[in-house]
């Protein structure tokens, strides 16, 4: 089944026209990954994907739902991950992620996503202290945590381990490998090429608000003549 | 020097912004208006009262009496009927109709007081209103004193109290159909603004703490970066906005009553010695009244909350969430100090049209009004305050499906739906989206 199938899609503030009209589909279950220089439009990208920004033409399906008409719909499925996302300081990390949850069941069905967020953070006794006293990495897992916790259908995630350490985002990328095994469709953008050649089954490189290449990452290797994504990545670019 | 020259210019620049400078500059432009009003009917008490008198004495002690009206004030009418009186004075815009009665040189010369009866014609329950009776007060006292120098130089043998204090008032006002016997239209003003006082105050209070809550709450959001995550969950806007709504009320209602209970007791303290029972003149007010002001109250509560959640969305941070509250802290001063100060029904008619149209004004004045039974006034500021709530909260729900919600600003794209006539004018954006 496909996830997201984009047709013509064009994001325009004003004059400035973010997204130049940008098509391709991401099917069930895959990784997909979104890269491209500062400004190419990834982010832009995703804020329409997850309803948060309005299509400005174009057609957009989520799991066969109209992004323009039933975004309410959309919302009930999909888990967005902004990369410079905050989560509320005055509460708890628990409190945090019970608040969450509490949008997506009641009753024992939240005491199951809390428990599956509490448990991808890691945090251990930590998770009953206050957000503001955690360190970025602890923040981001947290967040990382209630993006996943829900089991989205489609999980948008920008920059997955922003801020993260070596070993923690590690942690996070087969985090995140399990999910989609697990049937929750992801589509992220990253500026890490080592994460998105490591993790993504396909990648659209993006820039300036257009898509200029789409591809397994041996496929793109291997149209370049290039050894890794980030090879591919210059190369396309310049 | 060069450093602090270059923080300072950096500072400046990052202060003085149109966010900062505009409110300043309506306020300025507002209490300049207001100033105006208030200033204009300083000038009209400064000028002769306009009165009219009855002399139904007719004798030396009440012709110098006379004498003195007729030098210090404007006399429309001098006959001896009290309802012609009235009328002629109601014609002219006249403050009081003084009758002196057949008696009152035979009182005087009894050894008793003579009785002025004085009655006066309220016509607003401002503090400002009250002046021109202030200026009768000073007239009435120096015919007082026209009588005690005519007594003087008759070698009159009477008492040398009765000499010095040869009248007295005896007062009756007339104000919006209410004939109140016995107390003077500045007794009634004092009482009407210790009640001017403390509403107005309540709901300025309210208004700024629970505003403040509503506006910053969004600045936070976008500040602390959960907006996002907030807008992406399966809730709806109109539920968002409400809840965030009905959360920042309460804490501000919360605020709101311990800063009024200290307020209370200051207040009490002061009004626990007025000798004054208004109820005995009928002002007071009964169970629908009590009703019609909580609904005032609420709906006057409601409308800011809805201003500001929809000013709230322009704001990029708590820092400039905290600028933003300065027009709503505008809206809720004007109509405090104009209550404190005017009538509303005796007011030009653009200052009229002005407090009619800010929703917070109905609460203020609502006791006031239902006091001198004008449901009318009252009803349809109710009317007009849910209808303000009703719209700005729509606009609210709308403006938080938009772009304009995450970039802080209105896009030429960002026109689509059903209020899109509204915004484009507010914003003056005439082109509409490329699709």
């Amino acid at each position: 089944m496909t996830a997201i199938e984009i047709k013509d899609m064009v994001k325009s503030y004003g004059s400035f026209h973010a997204i130049k009209g940008i098509s391709f589909t991401v099917n069930q279950g895959e990784i997909f990954g979104l890269i491209g220089p500062n400004g190419a439009g990834k982010t832009t990208t995703l804020r329409v994907l997850s309803t948060l920004l309005q299509l400005t033409s174009g057609q957009v399906k989520i799991f066969g739902h109209d992004l323009d008409h039933e975004a309410d719909e959309i919302r009930r499925i999909i888990s967005y991950l902004p990369e410079d996302a905050g989560a509320y300081k005055n509460l708890t990390g628990r409190g945090y992620l019970e608040f969450i949850a509490a949008f997506f069941g009641d009753g024992r069905r939240v005491e199951e996503i809390v428990r599956k967020g509490i448990e991808i953070t890691n945090l251990g006794e930590r998770i009953n202290d206050k957000v503001e006293t955690y360190s970025k990495g602890m923040t981001r897992r947290l967040l990382v945590a209630r993006a996943l916790m829900i089991e989205p259908k489609l999980a948008i995630l920008d920059e997955l381990t922003s801020g993260l350490d070596v070993l923690n985002s590690q942690e996070i990328r087969k985090l995140a490998k399990k999910t989609a095994s697990e049937g929750t469709t992801i589509l992220l953008s990253s500026h890490n090429m080592l994460e998105v050649e490591l993790l993504c089954d396909r990648i659209a490189l993006i820039n300036d608000g257009r898509i200029v290449e789409i591809g397994t990452p041996d496929e793109l290797k291997r149209r370049h003549g290039c050894s890794n994504i980030e090879e591919v990545f210059v190369k396309v670019v310049a | 020097m060069k450093s602090v020259t270059n923080i300072v210019k950096k500072e400046v620049r990052e202060l003085l912004t149109p966010a900062t400078l505009i409110p300043i500059i309506l306020m300025a432009a507002v209490f300049g208006s207001l100033g105006s009003i208030i200033g204009g009917a300083g000038d009209e008490a400064t000028r002769p009262p306009v009165i009219g008198v009855i002399d139904q004495d007719d004798t030396v002690l009440s012709v110098a009496a006379c004498q003195t009206l007729n030098t210090s004030a404007e006399v429309v009418y001098n006959g001896s009927s009290v309802s012609e009186g009235l009328t002629s004075l109601d014609e002219h815009g006249g403050v009081a109709l003084i009758i002196i009665p057949s008696d009152f040189t035979e009182s005087i010369m009894s050894n008793q007081t003579g009785e002025l009866q004085v009655i006066w014609i309220m016509k607003g329950a401002g503090l400002i209103d009250s002046l021109s009776s202030s200026s009768v007060d000073m007239i009435l006292r120096s015919a007082s004193t026209s009588i005690s120098k005519s007594l003087i130089d008759q070698h009159s043998s009477l008492n040398s109290t009765i000499i010095l204090s040869p009248t007295v008032k005896s007062e009756t006002t007339i104000f919006k159909g209410k004939e109140m016997a016995g107390i003077s239209p500045g007794t009634i003003a004092g009482f009407l603004s210790q009640q001017a006082f403390v509403v107005p105050l309540i709901v300025v209070m309210v208004i700024i703490m629970a505003g403040c809550m509503v506006i910053s709450t969004v600045g936070t959001e976008k500040e602390n970066k959960t907006l996002e995550t907030l807008l992406t969950l399966p809730v709806r806007r109109s539920s968002i906005v409400f809840g965030k709504l009905a959360g920042s009320a309460i804490v501000g209602l919360v605020m709101a009553v311990i800063y009024m209970v200290g307020l209370g007791y200051y207040t009490s303290s002061i009004v626990a010695g007025a000798p004054v029972d208004m109820a005995r003149y009928g002002l007071t007010l009964n169970a629908l009244d009590y009703v019609l002001v909580g609904i005032s109250l609420f709906l006057g509560l409601l409308s800011a909350l809805a201003l500001c959640m929809l000013l709230g969305i322009f704001a990029k941070n708590y820092k400039s969430a905290q600028t933003l509250t300065m027009p709503i802290t505008l809206l809720a001063l004007i109509p405090m100090f104009a209550v404190m100060m005017l009538d509303f029904n005796t007011m030009p008619l653009v200052g009229q049209v002005l407090l009619f149209a800010i929703p917070f004004t109905h609460p203020m004045m609502a006791i006031r009004s239902l006091m001198f039974d004008d449901y009318t006034l009252v009803i349809g500021g109710i009317a007009y305050e849910a209808a303000f709530a009703f719209i700005t909260m729509a606009i609210a729900v709308w403006a938080f499906r938009k772009d304009i919600l995450l970039t802080g600003r209105l896009r030429k794209g960002d026109d689509k739906g059903p209020l899109n006539p509204l915004w484009r004018a507010l914003f003056k954006i005439n082109r509409g989206r490329p699709r």
